[in-house]
């Protein structure tokens, strides 16, 4: 391998790279937008939930129950209602999301002893708010119900067993959701723009007809490819570190563990998506194809990586195909380092994943890529 | 080394093939390029010419057959081939997204050229191509012309002995064709060897030595005047009228006629026999009352030539 080709072919890669309008879009303004969108847009938090209050029992218990629901932050209420026929209009035409009824009988019962119900009705369209909905009201309902049994036994610092912990759990105080999108990207930028950048590298010089005089020169086949893939490792890590920087100082993301492992993980990573970059970039003739090959790729490998959805949830064949999918182990890594702040000693597992995927994905594209330039 | 500066040849072919799965594409090609010489590979669209360029430059694996390059097997030397040759594939294809000097310095970076050497071979290129004002500007907005110079150029940064052009001016004005001929004897005279395709008829004319092929086959070889002589068994006369397609007419039932052919303001005629030809010839324009201006044995050029060889090979075919 001659040094002087190799600075040679990686130089005017780059000129390329930076000179092409798309190229520049890709690697400079793509992970830009994808933080800013996880950052902010994208979030499962539920907040100001628009509500309606059917009060039925007017007492000051059930008014110190509505109270609670106001000053959670989670409900927004939206207008009062004085009859069933409502709750079915307000809901139909969406204006409201969740509908608190407390029935006439409640303070009698609370006086009493017995259970009293309270009655929450959410619009469940959109079964995941739904569901949060559900819980933080029961929540409010939970602490109100403590409350009042203190006041009843007198004793203050009465608890029943657990439910404080549990509480902890679904209350999403600290925006976790940002927490746990944002590092995400990472992986999910490193691996569409290398893949980008490899194959369409590759792809461009076959379209433009420059492939068949750069054959005609002695460079290397190893020269090329090295040549055509360093850009894109360098740009992966440019990537990566910019996306952290972004975490970090944008959205005061923590980092807890150490980036030397992300730094090393990231590494492994780069071979499988570089080995598949390179793979495309075999079965394409044109840019137009080699990109929608990449995103035939990339979508179901970010669907099925645990990205959005978790893994556990989705069917045991296609749990089995997440094995074989890159994006999978690097995001445990990457949460592991941010998040948990865990090192090598747990992730190994994921680390030496990424490692076996890559050696092997780049092996057999490499392969392949020199026979189909042979 | 020692092989390719004593050998008499540049390039020597033999019995060469290549199938692209039942498609015979070259068949049996046998040829030899003396050494600075320019040699001219003709033929029409889809003949093989580029096809059997491409394996002399080790783009492609020849599928049977025999050939060097400067001495060196196209089978087993492809990569000592490579530092011994300059080539212009047919297609433009330098990196438009490079200004003149980037694409340059980086063949010079690939080529290795030595240091000492690099800018006085830039500056060869960039003058040789006439694009001393131009050389910041990105190669996709040069006219053709020029950038088939640079295509040149880059492709003789590292001093080859031998060069393949691959149909250097289709699409390139007059003037240009012209003055990149020019840069074609100016190496031809230099001692590099020239192996050139066209169509162009004009072209093949300036060419010290022609191959035509036909069909994947070579179907004639020799100098172009060599050509005029040996394959032409026929006298071609020119006959010019008013009313070609009239005459056409008239003189297609003559069984003297062999071929006819509308050429410029008239036609091409070949026959067995000039003198014996004319009379006859004559006879049938004024039974059709066809006015001509003028009806002469002449000089076959090489397009007489090549359509003829064809003609003769598409009959012999049964096509
Ligand atoms: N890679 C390939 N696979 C299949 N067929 C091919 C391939 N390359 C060339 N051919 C076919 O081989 C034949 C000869 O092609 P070639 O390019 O050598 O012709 P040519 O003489 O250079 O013609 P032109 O004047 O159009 O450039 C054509 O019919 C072409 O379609
Ligand atoms: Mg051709």
């Amino acid at each position: 391998m001659v040094l002087e080709r190799l600075m040679h072919m990686i130089r005017k890669e780059f000129i390329q790279v930076f000179r092409n309008p798309k190229m520049r879009a890709i690697v400079l303004v793509m992970p830009l937008i994808q933080s800013m969108v996880f950052g902010y847009a994208v979030t499962t938090d539920v907040k100001n939930v628009p509500t309606a209050i059917y009060d039925q029992a007017e007492t000051p218990e059930s008014r110190d129950l509505i109270d609670r629901f106001i000053h959670s932050g989670y409900f927004s209420v939206k207008t009062i209602i004085r009859s069933d026929r409502e709750i079915d209009e307000l809901l139909d035409n969406g204006e409201v999301a969740a509908v608190l009824r407390i029935p006439s009988d409640f303070s009698a019962k609370i006086a009493s002893g017995s259970t009293a119900a309270v009655q929450i009705i959410v619009d469940g369209t959109d079964s995941n708010t739904a569901g949060v909905v559900l819980s933080y009201a029961g929540n409010i309902i939970r602490n109100d119900a403590i409350e009042l049994m203190q006041k009843q036994i007198g004793n203050q610092d009465w608890e029943p067993l657990g439910v404080n912990l549990q509480t902890r759990a679904w209350f999403n105080e600290n925006l976790t959701s940002r927490n746990f999108y944002v590092p995400g990207v990472i992986a999910a930028i490193v691996m569409l723009v290398t893949l980008l950048l490899t194959s369409m590298s590759v792809v461009r010089e076959k379209e433009m007809g420059t492939m068949e005089q750069i054959v005609v020169t002695p460079i290397k086949p190893i020269e090329f490819i090295l040549g055509k893939t360093m850009p894109s490792i360098i740009l992966g890590f440019v990537n990566m570190i910019f996306v952290t920087l972004i975490s970090v100082f944008w959205f005061d993301i923590p980092v807890r563990g150490s980036l030397m492992t992300l730094f090393i993980a990231n590494g492994f990573y780069l071979m499988t998506t570089i080995g598949i970059g390179l793979f495309i970039s075999t079965i394409s003739d044109t840019q137009q194809q080699a990109m929608m090959s990449t995103f035939f790729f990339f979508l179901p490998a970010l669907l099925l990586s645990g990205f959005m959805f978790p893994i556990a949830n989705m069917p045991e064949v296609v749990q089995a195909f997440t094995y074989f999918n890159p994006l999978r182990y690097f995001l445990i890594i990457i949460r592991g380092v941010f998040l948990k702040g865990v090192g090598v000693t747990i992730l190994w597992p994921q680390i030496l994943a990424l490692f076996i995927l890559g050696t092997f994905v780049l092996t057999l594209s490499v392969k392949k890529f020199r026979k189909n330039l042979a | 080394m020692l092989v390719s500066n004593n050998s008499e040849y540049a390039v020597t072919v033999k019995d060469l093939e290549k199938r692209f799965g039942s498609f015979q594409a070259v068949n049996k090609v046998s040829f030899q390029v003396r050494r600075g010489e320019i040699f001219g590979f003709l033929g029409p669209n889809g003949a093989g010419k580029s096809t059997t360029m491409r394996m002399l430059c080790g783009i492609i694996i020849p599928t049977a057959g025999e050939a060097t390059v400067n001495g060196f097997d196209v089978f087993h030397q492809a990569e000592q081939i490579k530092n011994h040759i300059g080539y212009m594939s047919q297609k433009f294809s330098l990196y438009e997204d490079l200004t003149v000097e980037e694409n340059i310095d980086f063949y010079s970076g690939i080529y290795q050229i030595p240091m000492v050497e690099k800018k006085n071979r830039k500056d060869w290129v960039v003058k040789m191509a006439g694009l001393d004002e131009h050389r910041n500007s990105l190669t996709a907005i040069l006219p053709g012309g020029w950038r088939q110079r640079l295509a040149l150029g880059c492709a003789l940064l590292h001093k080859p002995p031998v060069i393949f052009l691959d149909e250097p001016t289709s699409g390139v004005d007059p003037i240009s064709r012209r003055s990149f001929w020019e840069l074609i004897y100016q190496l031809a005279a230099e001692g590099i060897t020239v192996f050139v395709t066209t169509h162009y008829m004009d072209e093949a004319e300036y060419c010290d030595r022609l191959a035509m092929i036909y069909r994947g086959e070579l179907v004639a070889i020799g100098t172009p005047d060599e050509l005029k002589v040996k394959y032409m068994n026929n006298d071609v006369l020119n006959l010019e009228c008013l009313d070609p397609f009239g005459a056409l007419q008239a003189v297609n039932g003559i069984p003297e006629i062999r071929e006819a052919a509308l050429f410029g303001r008239g036609l091409h005629l070949a026959v067995n026999d000039a003198s014996s030809s004319i009379p006859i010839i004559i006879k049938a324009l004024q039974e059709r009352k066809l006015v001509y201006t003028r009806l002469e044995k002449i000089i076959p050029s090489l397009e007489d030539v090549f359509v003829s060889i064809i003609e003769s090979r598409d009959s012999s075919a049964g096509l």
